[in-house]
């Protein structure tokens, strides 16, 4: 069976991601081709692909690896994934590599973190992609993120588009260069009605700038008069955040790499009652067994929401 | 031969406290060397874990609360021998109301007689001239726990060495909820006092409307100054004991970058070493982190 585990890259290896990305693309678009197939059933979270074919034969092996893993319980998977990926410039420091060799292969990793989301049934992820706090770092590091970011969202939204997934960017717009804006309402339009998976993308967030713009947007109705200031409640304040492009603004798990124990200003009012998970690895190296270390914990444990359970 | 065992017990007596006399004065030892580095200047807690340290040891149900009561006195005592000064506990959220009411009943009780017994002379209060806050929607508290919690808050108001930050009925989205009520109550006042002004004061509007939208829109600082909370910085460090890693709704606004710690430990269990832990580990990224304040 083929492993997906990312094995510590040396330079040279650099290679190995781009062509690991292109047999993605090929299954990813052979599969949406398949789709049409009358004898095409989709179920969540079992593998795609009519059985009979003999070329297809060569791919079972890749294809086991979509199902859900023994570890997993289908019925326990979590709705609501929120990702911070930590650990980029660390992950290039150590090889000796340049801060953007470092973005650009933790990319690869939340390429294949989106994947397994969406065949696993997880039905929103929120990722952290850029923070108000980031806007001290060098311009260059920040233009090339923007500038990888826009690249990025290019090339991959017509598979992920086919794919049925649906990509919302939730955050501070306007500090972004306008090429971006811009890429990111086209791609939200077209995305707009996808079903499957959610991707959130945060970029230029923070929680306390969120639940600030809340605040301002209440202040403005209480100023129009359309409620009154007695009626402001927590679901009022919900439903201004800009979480509320999702069914399920509330993440059941937070996953944060490269073992930093602090939840840095993100997403702030919806982590309430978040299960909090945190890896040592950073975010490049994360992949598939990370992320399934990180949902199996996360099925252990025991909610109560402040109530009990006796 | 009838004074043998009153003289051993003497001597055993003696004997315990000479031992914890030595063990006071090491941990004070201890205290001075970590000092040596930065120490935190705010510590939050969430007991959590009392009614399955009584379900674990076969005790009758309150008792884990009991226990749990004497863990938190031992920690606030290593916290202010330490140096910290201020202190957060999480004694009861709006979400535990949802609890059996005969639990709910005895923790208010409970809470009532701990509350009361702060005020005497030889509790902690005074001992190390704490400070004592109530937070939280007071409202939804019993008439006595309330008004008891008030006369604390009172008596101690002078007190100004060490604080203890106490959250009771308390919910962190409540907290935000009220200073956003709170910030749009202050913003139509001041709207309003800006209109009267207006009328009276033509000629200084020369900037134009919108700098002074912008100036009278709401603010980062006015939620913050509207928190409950902001009587004390944010926490350096967040302690949930029994294992769990999620904030409950605590202090959702103020521990954006808190160090996380969540001890495998029960609540009664907690200990001295657990408190190093998560100081010692405060000190490992302290550095970073102060370097990251600088820039922001």
């Amino acid at each position: 069976m083929l492993s997906l585990r990312v094995r510590p890259p040396t330079s040279f290896d650099f290679r190995r991601f781009n062509v690991r990305d292109l047999e993605r693309r090929w299954r990813l678009s052979r599969d949406c081709f398949l789709s049409f197939s009358p004898k095409f059933e989709e179920n969540r979270g079992v593998r795609f692909g009519v059985k009979s074919s003999k070329s297809e034969v060569s791919f079972t092996a890749a294809e086991e690896e979509e199902t859900l893993p023994e570890e997993l319980q289908p019925e326990l998977m979590p709705k609501h994934v929120a990702i911070i990926m930590d650990g980029n410039g660390r992950w290039a420091k150590n090889r000796g590599l340049q801060p953007w060799d470092g973005h650009r292969a933790g990319v690869e990793a939340l390429k294949e973190i989106v994947e397994l989301s969406g065949k696993w049934g997880i039905q929103v992820l929120t990722v952290f992609a850029f923070s108000t706090d980031n806007w001290i770092r060098p311009r260059i590091e920040i233009d090339f993120l923007f500038s990888l970011f826009e690249r990025s969202l290019k090339s991959e939204f017509q598979n992920l588009a086919k794919n049925n997934v649906r990509i919302s960017i939730i955050g501070d717009s306007s500090k972004l260069p306008k090429s971006l804006l811009r890429v990111i309402n086209e791609v939200e339009e077209v995305t707009k009605n996808n079903t499957r998976l959610q991707l959130i993308v945060a970029v230029g967030y923070s929680g306390k700038y969120d639940v600030l713009q809340a605040c301002r947007g209440i202040a403005q109705r209480v100023k129009d008069g359309e409620i009154e200031v007695e009626e402001i409640d927590e679901r009022l304040i919900e439903e201004e955040l800009e979480t509320n492009c999702t069914e399920f603004p509330y993440p059941d798990l937070l996953i944060r790499t490269s073992g930093e124990l602090r939840v840095s200003n993100f997403l702030l009012w919806q982590l309430a009652y978040t299960e909090l998970f945190f890896a040592q690895e950073l975010w490049p190296d994360f992949g598939r067994s990370g992320f399934i270390e990180a949902l199996t914990s996360f099925q252990q444990r025991q909610r109560r929401f402040g109530g009990r359970k006796s | 031969m009838a004074e043998l065992p009153g003289q051993i017990r003497r001597m055993s007596g003696g004997i315990s406290q000479l031992i914890e006399q030595i063990y006071g004065f090491s941990r004070r030892c201890l205290f001075r060397v970590i000092s040596m580095g930065p120490i935190p200047s705010h510590l939050a807690f969430i007991m959590d874990g009392n009614r399955r340290y009584a379900k674990k040891h076969g005790l009758e149900d309150g008792s884990g609360h009991k226990a749990g009561f004497s863990a938190l006195m031992s920690m606030l005592q290593y916290c202010y021998e330490l140096g910290i000064k201020y202190v957060t506990i999480y004694a009861f959220s709006i979400d535990n109301f949802r609890r059996q009411p005969e639990e709910v009943q005895s923790l208010m009780d409970l809470m009532l007689e701990k509350i009361k017994s702060l005020l005497e002379k030889e509790s902690i209060v005074h001992q190390y001239g704490i400070r004592v806050y109530f937070i939280g929607n007071l409202a939804l508290l019993n008439d006595q726990v309330r008004a008891a919690a008030e006369k604390v808050m009172k008596a101690t108001a002078k007190n100004s060495r060490v604080v203890l930050l106490i959250c009771i009925a308390y919910n962190s989205t409540n907290e935000i909820v009220q200073a956003v009520k709170k910030s749009c109550i202050n913003t139509s006042d001041n709207m309003e006092a800006y209109g009267n002004d207006k009328h009276e004061d033509r000629d200084s509007d020369i900037e134009g409307t919108d700098m002074e939208n912008q100036e009278k829109r709401i603010q980062l600082v006015d939620i913050e100054e509207n928190m409950q909370m902001s009587v004390a910085p944010n926490p350096d460090i967040l302690i949930r004991s029994s294992g769990e890693t999620r904030l409950s709704n605590f202090l959702l606004w103020q521990t954006g970058n808190t160090q996380l710690c969540s001890p495998a430990s029960l609540w009664p269990e907690i200990g001295l070493r657990h408190l190093l832990w998560a100081v010692l580990n405060f000190q490992r990224n302290n550095s970073y982190l102060e370097k990251r304040k600088k820039q922001l």
